[in-house]
């Protein structure tokens, strides 16, 4: 500390002069304090937390990859002829937006490597974003005080799928002009309003000349900067309120138990930055993703069969294919077109869902308290199958979005598999719900059986008077009967395999050929336990001395009756 | 104090306590440690070799397209592979390396940091309100309805304003030609008299290819642009007539014999077994591209919806609702396919304003 505020002029030494740049730094912006805060957070560790990092991560790989791409695509609806490289094209109209996605993937160094980039990145980005978003669901931890950071977590879903479909409507191919044609399509069938809307969007029938700049501008500017700054609040929030963690040895509501950001945290979130970067690259180089050229430029008349969204799109598309046509009609003079209710009638209502859901189960709970600890689906039935109904629903329209592809493989009819598809969301939903829940109980019970009579051995023993039992491994010890000591339930896994106790032993520490040295490993294990037994006394030390502070305090303020208050209990 | 004391030191004072953190290797210079060791140096040797062989492949790599089948292809097409793979696996394996290091060689850390959740201070929250409620007294605002009733006026049509600028050179009348507003009609509604042709896309703009009875198999299905002579030659013309969204047309020959149930006042549309129905789908506008001549039916591939020609293209499965308009076509004495009007309702998606039409 001494050597950041005292100034030192000893010349040379890599050491010295970075301590006197920290000097220099901290008496402009004095940040010893803050930064020594930040340093010392502790980040509970558990793999499902890196759900939300990898979309973190690949949102900035999209920003990367997507300015890059920003130097060379030009949006523009001006008709061209294509003169370039690419044969099968040569001598075809299209528009300047189109023939520069071309020019990206055949004329730019890299380019079609960096376009797949972009385009698998946006993939990850969403899907890691749904996905955290059921580990966020199933283990409670959107409830009290994190609900705010709930809904902009839904908000973040939501943009990141327009972000995506303005992303891959810009080349202007065939694939993206009928997604285009097909958000034309149900922007008009929005009642009152459609139209207007429409040629706001537009600027007049489609597909006219603006809308591919409009989207450009939407893509670039408008959404990646909400969804930034949405980010930036969301990922705030969980620094400011710290994460939430799982039950566990000396984890209470009141603290966080794991890493300090220096050094763990921050080099591992480095470390999963890059893993998730270079997944990301190499899925890019060796698997091809939207192949722009396939199929030409978008032209009204022209459609390939078997045409799908990108995945994030793919459950309205299913929405779209397998409701029925009820259209309704208001005096005959007005239309409310049938695809109005499956598209711009329906998506926004599971938003809206989604998003209050914290609040409808507070409502329904009259759970009003501060959770950090959070909960192992098990044990909240309710939810748990709420949420593997919703995610059936979701898959089920999923599947009917490509009804046209499991029609062809299985050799069904087309309208068999929509007719499924109609009967299967009505079905599929409430069966995984009553599954999920009794699995639930089940899984419940397996754990207490557990805490009640120990872990299955496998081996069965005759008893003198010929019964069979099959040998428990208490987890507690037995009682003055040999009874095994029932343990309570603590909301954290359970051991249910000798193993997890250690009775397969530990593999010999080596390389692949040979044993480490018997009395190397010998030594290395007595060092590692007295470092544990030191660490162990001096925690004692610390907690002995904390009492005593804490009733000395008490005495001075003159409640001594309380001195002898029992203390939350530190592990 | 000593270095060590310091870092506790900095722990406590930020309520973390540090409760576990031992070193990977209390013992310096175990065999184990040097394998650790070395297996964290090995990830990051090969993380460095593959981003040296991106570079090179990225420079020497023949990168320039080659179209299918000419010399040099394979080579080529193996371009982007290998650059993906070589980069993204120095990337991975310098992750890979970062890990294995925090993993093997940083010391095993458990620490334990107090929460303060749930509400602030009593004191901090008493007196924050009364800070605000004193300000709030101070300005006298409270008692003059009428600065709060003319400021939220102005606020409002300020806002108003703000929204008008924003949206108003966005915001066009769909309606604005009334009777002629381009949701009512398409490219066939024949102008000043002149003949409108039927005529198929030959893949070459400039060759006009008008269509004729006998230039269709009975069976068989043709997409079909409206033409007018008058724009012979005019690219701009002949492209807009072939792209615009509502223009495209399937003209079907049926084969003999198959008994089409005409909608009421569309009995003469047809010429013979020759149909011309719209092909843009009327649930959200994607082209009903698959006729299946076997049983009449046309098929869009974007949400499956089923028309059948027989019942002159009314819905007969799928999401859509409504028929595709036909467009009444006749021979005329040159031999040709014309329209002979536009159709009469307006084709594609659906919107609010469109009236019941069957």
């Amino acid at each position: 500390m001494s050597s950041i505020t005292t100034p030192t002029s000893s010349p040379g030494g890599g050491s010295s002069k970075a301590a006197d740049a920290l000097d220099q730094l901290d008496q402009r912006f004095h940040p010893a304090a803050g930064l020594r805060k930040q340093f010392n957070k502790v980040f509970p560790t558990h793999w499902s937390f890196m759900l939300g990092e990898v979309a973190l991560y690949s949102f900035i790989i999209l920003l990367l990859s997507g300015t890059y791409l920003a130097l060379f695509f030009d949006p523009s609806m001006e008709e061209i002829v294509y003169n370039g490289p690419y044969d099968p094209l040569r001598g075809v109209h299209m528009s300047r937006a189109y023939e520069s996605a071309l020019e990206i993937s055949f004329e730019v160094r890299g380019g079609l490597f960096m376009r797949q980039v972009h385009h698998w990145a946006a993939l990850l980005f969403v899907a890691s974003m749904i996905i955290h978003m059921f580990r966020v669901f199933f283990t409670g931890a959107f409830r009290k005080p994190r609900e705010t950071n709930w809904v902009i977590g839904i908000v973040l879903i939501l943009l990141g799928t327009f972000e995506g479909f303005t992303g891959y409507s810009l080349p202007d191919d065939l694939l993206s002009g009928v997604g285009l044609r097909i958000a034309s399509g149900i922007t008009l069938t929005v009642p009152v309003m459609g139209t207007w809307v429409h040629w706001a969007l537009f600027g007049g029938e489609f597909p006219g000349t603006e809308i591919i700049p409009r989207l450009y501008i939407i893509h670039v500017l408008v959404l990646p900067g909400i969804i930034l700054a949405l980010i930036a609040v969301h990922l705030g929030l969980v620094w400011y309120q710290k994460h939430t963690q799982f039950p566990g040895p000396g984890r209470t509501e009141n603290n966080v138990v794991g890493v300090r950001i220096m050094p763990q945290f921050a080099a591992k979130g480095g470390a999963f930055f890059a893993v998730t970067a270079g997944v990301i690259c190499l899925i890019s180089g060796l698997f091809q993703i939207n192949g722009i050229w396939h199929l030409g430029p978008y032209d009204a008349s022209h459609i390939s069969a078997g045409s799908q969204p990108d995945f994030y799109m793919l459950w309205s598309e299913g929405m779209a294919r397998i409701f029925p046509p009820w259209e309704f009609y208001l005096f005959d003079t007005y239309t409310i077109p049938s695809a109005f209710i499956p598209t711009a009638g329906f998506l926004p209502v599971l938003f809206l869902v989604a998003a209050a859901y914290p609040a409808i189960e507070r409502r329904f709970t009259g759970d009003d308290a501060i959770h950090n600890l959070l909960q192992r689906p098990r044990d909240v039935p309710v939810r748990t199958a709420l949420g593997a109904m919703a995610i059936s629903f979701y898959l089920w329209l999923v599947m009917c979005g490509f009804n046209d592809w499991i029609a062809l493989f299985f050799h069904i009819s087309l309208n068999a598999t929509t007719w499924a598809g109609r009967l299967g969301l009505l079905i599929v939903p409430p069966i995984v719900y009553w599954v999920t829940y009794r699995w639930c109980l089940g899984l419940q019970k397996s754990d207490r059986a557990v805490l009640e009579h120990g872990i299955e051995t496998g081996i069965i023993k005759r008893l003198p008077h010929g019964e069979f039992i099959e040998v428990h491994q208490p987890l507690a010890g037995v009682d003055s009967h040999g009874h095994p000591i029932e343990l309570e339930y603590q909301g954290t896994s359970v051991p249910k395999r000798m193993n997890q106790l250690g009775s397969a032993g530990e593999p010999v520490p080596g390389s692949l050929l040979s044993p480490d040295p018997a009395d190397e490993t010998r030594a290395l294990a007595r060092a590692r336990h007295e470092v544990h037994e030191r660490e162990l006394a001096e925690r004692d030390e610390r907690a002995a001395a904390r009492r005593e502070l804490e009733s000395r305090r008490e005495e001075l303020s003159g409640r001594p009756d309380d001195g002898g208050r029992p203390q939350q209990p530190g592990d | 104090m000593s270095p060590e004391q310091l870092a506790r030191l900095a722990g406590e004072l930020d309520e973390v306590e540090v409760v576990h953190n031992t070193p990977a290797f209390p013992i310096p210079g175990t065999r184990a440690e040097k394998r650790a060791e070395r297996s964290v140096a090995l990830w990051f040797v090969i993380s460095a070799l593959s981003g040296l062989a991106f570079v090179v492949a990225f420079i020497w790599w023949p990168w320039e397209y080659v179209n299918v089948g000419e010399p040099g292809y394979t080579i080529y097409s193996m371009y982007t592979p290998v650059i993906g793979f070589t980069f993204g696996f120095s990337i991975l394996a310098l992750g890979i390396a970062v890990i294995q290091a925090v993993k093997k060689l940083f010391p095993h850390e458990v620490s334990v940091q107090q929460r303060h959740d749930g509400p602030s201070d009593e004191l901090d929250r008493r007196t924050v309100i009364a800070q605000l409620t004193d300000a709030g007294k101070g300005t006298t605002l409270g008692r003059r309805k009428l600065i709060i009733r003319s400021a939220g006026l102005a606020a409002t049509v300020v806002g108003i304003g703000t929204g008008v600028v924003a949206l108003g050179g966005i915001i066009r009348n769909p309606w604005a030609e009334g009777d002629e507003a381009p949701l009512w009609h398409t490219g066939w509604r024949p102008e000043n008299g002149e003949t409108v042709y039927l005529r198929t896309d030959t893949g070459i703009l400039s060759e006009i290819a008008r269509v004729r009875p006998e230039d269709m198999e009975p069976g068989s299905m043709m997409t079909v642009f409206p033409y007018r002579e008058s724009e012979r030659g005019n690219e701009e013309e002949l492209l807009h007539a072939q792209r615009a969204s509502d223009a495209p047309v399937m003209l079907i020959r049926l084969r003999p014999g198959t008994v089409v149930n005409p909608r009421p006042g569309q009995e003469d549309f047809n010429y013979g077994d020759y149909y011309a129905w719209s092909k843009v789908c009327t649930h959200v506008g994607c082209p009903t591209s698959l006729y299946q001549a076997q049983d009449n039916r046309i098929l869009c591939p974007c949400h499956q919806s089923q028309f059948l020609a027989t019942e002159d293209a009314m819905p007969v499965f799928g999401p859509a609702a409504r028929p595709l308009p036909q467009l009444p076509i006749t021979v005329n004495d040159e031999g040709y396919f014309v329209a002979v009007s536009d159709f009469v309702e307006p084709v594609g998606p659906a919107f609010w304003e469109r009236p019941k039409t069957t």
